[in-house]
């Protein structure tokens, strides 16, 4: 279980980007954080693991304080974390496999990871990870020759192959086109069930939001005001978070059915 | 549709100019006036002397007739032996030079270090950049006697204030997001090092290391001169011996090497990316 208990970042510039933030976060329930830009989304995922240092409050996974860590306390409770990136952030001038792998670092010595010989399950790992994203081909490809639904396929198998408890999902669409994006939601939601990880997963699409999540959380000015179903989502709602507009279209019902891979 | 209709009918200026780089016309025309002075003044105050001018004509042209044929072949050995000391040393103050900017760029990138290892390195790499090879050279000379140790010596501190830099830099403009992603995945500082920054900066690196070796090369014909050793001891010999044909010889296989070097870089350069 994940639990913020009023988390607070202020950045240096002065922005208060988060401001108390409480919210619990069953095992195995994936949570999709919406709200407008700059409403802090990014800073709530990058405060849990801790890439963006809190201010105040704590966050704290499976009874383990986050944000008390010393630096190797961290480095272990990072591993148990898996992040996801809009733009992919792989290591482009590594190959597939090497970018996979990379999500062992945390759980192999120095001198293993440098001359790239990792133990043999985490091979296995890797390639069963690549074969069930359909990158099994692929995995000598350097990283920057991929589309960029394939790079996001293999920024899915780094973050799985640490074999985390929690995923953290930055917009792990926004540079998608529609089809692809359904269909990276849709493997990161199957995964989620498969292994029964938690995860939060910011996005843009309300839609999507809908679509894929259990909990809908909505996060204005660094706050949350909404905290629910994906059915709860009415145009109140959501102008209270995005502020006024005609939602009518947004919130139209999708038939999930009609669309195949 | 009536904010169209508005925009037809208001009348839109048809020039448009370039905001100046310098807002303030005075400033700006000061600046400009300031510097036509300034080359008047520069130009009036060289000395040209034509009549000098004309007797160094002759002059210059008999110095180079008697570059004329190069002499290959008398003081064969001398060269030769300065010719393989000077590649030794450009060779082996190009891999100490590169081992020790190493950590020093690594440290002196800022998104890196702590701040006063970052100021320790960007200050060695400054001391190192303020003095030309040569002024190094000078003072190897004076710590370690004449010879090729203090040219290696010279030209490895030369190294560090070039590399380290450049290292550093591009460590600097390395993706920030990429290193955040191997960060997160919970490696340790050098797993971090070696996946997420090794790999975005060593193309160019290695380009550079051979263009280091290159200019290293070039180098330890400067420092010979003052004591350093090498081919430019050789050359430096020479010269003072009125030898001007052997000078030619060694001329000239410095520019072959040099080309190599050059060649043989470029197409490295393409190799690894
Ligand atoms: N590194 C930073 N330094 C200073 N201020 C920042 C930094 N990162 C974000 N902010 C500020 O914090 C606030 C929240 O930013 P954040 O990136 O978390 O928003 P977001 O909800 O992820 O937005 P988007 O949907 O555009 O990604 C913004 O006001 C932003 O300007
Ligand atoms: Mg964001």
């Amino acid at each position: 279980m994940l639990k913020l208990s009023a988390l607070t970042k202020r950045y240096d510039t002065g922005d208060l980007a988060l401001n108390q933030v409480d919210l619990e976060i069953p095992d195995a329930q994936v949570l999709a954080l919406i709200g407008p830009s700059g409403a802090g989304k990014s800073t709530l995922i990058r405060c849990v693991n801790r890439l963006v240092e809190p201010t105040s409050g704590s966050a704290t996974l499976n009874d383990i304080n986050l944000t008390k860590l010393s630096s190797r306390g961290l480095r272990k409770s990072r591993r148990k974390m898996g992040m996801i990136f809009q733009e992919y952030a792989l290591v482009e001038r590594l190959t597939v496999m090497e970018n996979v792998l990379s999500g062992r670092l945390g759980y192999v010595g120095f001198w293993r990871s440098y001359f790239r010989k990792f133990p043999k399950d985490d091979i296995k790992e890797a390639f069963r990870l690549l074969d069930r994203v359909g990158l099994l081909e692929m995995a000598d490809k350097r990283a920057d020759e991929l589309s960029g639904g394939q790079r996001q396929r293999v920024g899915i198998c780094r973050a799985l192959i640490q074999n985390p408890d929690l995923l953290l999902v930055d917009e792990p669409t926004a540079s998608l086109d529609p089809k692809t994006s359904r269909q990276i939601m849709r493997l990161i939601n199957e995964l989620c069930s498969e292994r029964g990880l938690t995860a939060i997963i910011n996005i843009h699409d309300v839609l999507l939001a809908q679509m894929f999540a259990q909990r809908i959380v909505g996060l204005a000015n660094g706050e949350v005001v909404y905290d629910g179903k994906p059915e709860g989502l009415t145009p109140e709602v959501l102008t209270q978070i995005y502020g006024e507009e005609d939602w009518t279209a947004t919130i139209e019902k999708v038939d999930e059915e009609d669309e195949e891979e | 549709m009536s904010s169209l209709s508005d925009n037809r009918e208001r009348h839109y200026p048809t020039v448009w100019d370039k905001p100046p780089f310098i807002s303030n016309s005075l400033l700006r025309w000061g600046i400009i006036l300031g510097a036509i002075i300034y080359l008047v003044a520069a130009i009036a105050s060289m000395e040209i002397n034509p009549q000098r001018l004309m007797e160094g004509i002759p002059r210059g042209q008999r110095f180079i007739a008697s570059f004329f044929p190069p002499n290959f072949a008398d003081n064969r050995g001398v060269v030769w032996d300065g010719i393989l000391e000077s590649i030794w040393m450009a060779i082996i103050s190009t891999v100490a030079g590169i081992a020790l900017s190493v950590p020093i760029g690594l440290g002196a990138a800022r998104n890196l270090a702590p701040f006063w290892v970052y100021i320790t390195c960007r200050s060695i790499i400054a001391g190192s950049r303020t003095f030309p090879e040569i002024i190094l050279a000078i003072f190897a000379v004076k710590l370690f006697g004449f010879g090729p140790f203090a040219g290696f010596i010279a030209l490895s501190l030369g190294t560090i204030g070039f590399f380290a830099k450049l290292l550093a830099e591009d460590i600097e403009n390395s993706s920030e997001s990429q290193a955040e992603a191997v960060k997160a995945t919970g490696a340790n500082w050098f797993q971090w090092i070696n996946y997420a920054i090794q790999p975005q900066v060593m193309p160019r690196m290695i380009g550079l290391s051979v263009y280091r070796l290159d200019i290293n090369f070039r180098e330890s014909a400067v420092v010979g001169i003052v004591g350093g050793g090498g081919i430019g001891a050789t050359l430096n010999t020479a010269f003072s011996r009125y030898e001007f044909d052997t000078a030619a010889a060694i001329l000239l296989i410095i520019i072959l090497i040099v080309m190599v070097l050059e060649y043989a870089s470029s197409y490295l350069r393409k190799w690894v990316q």
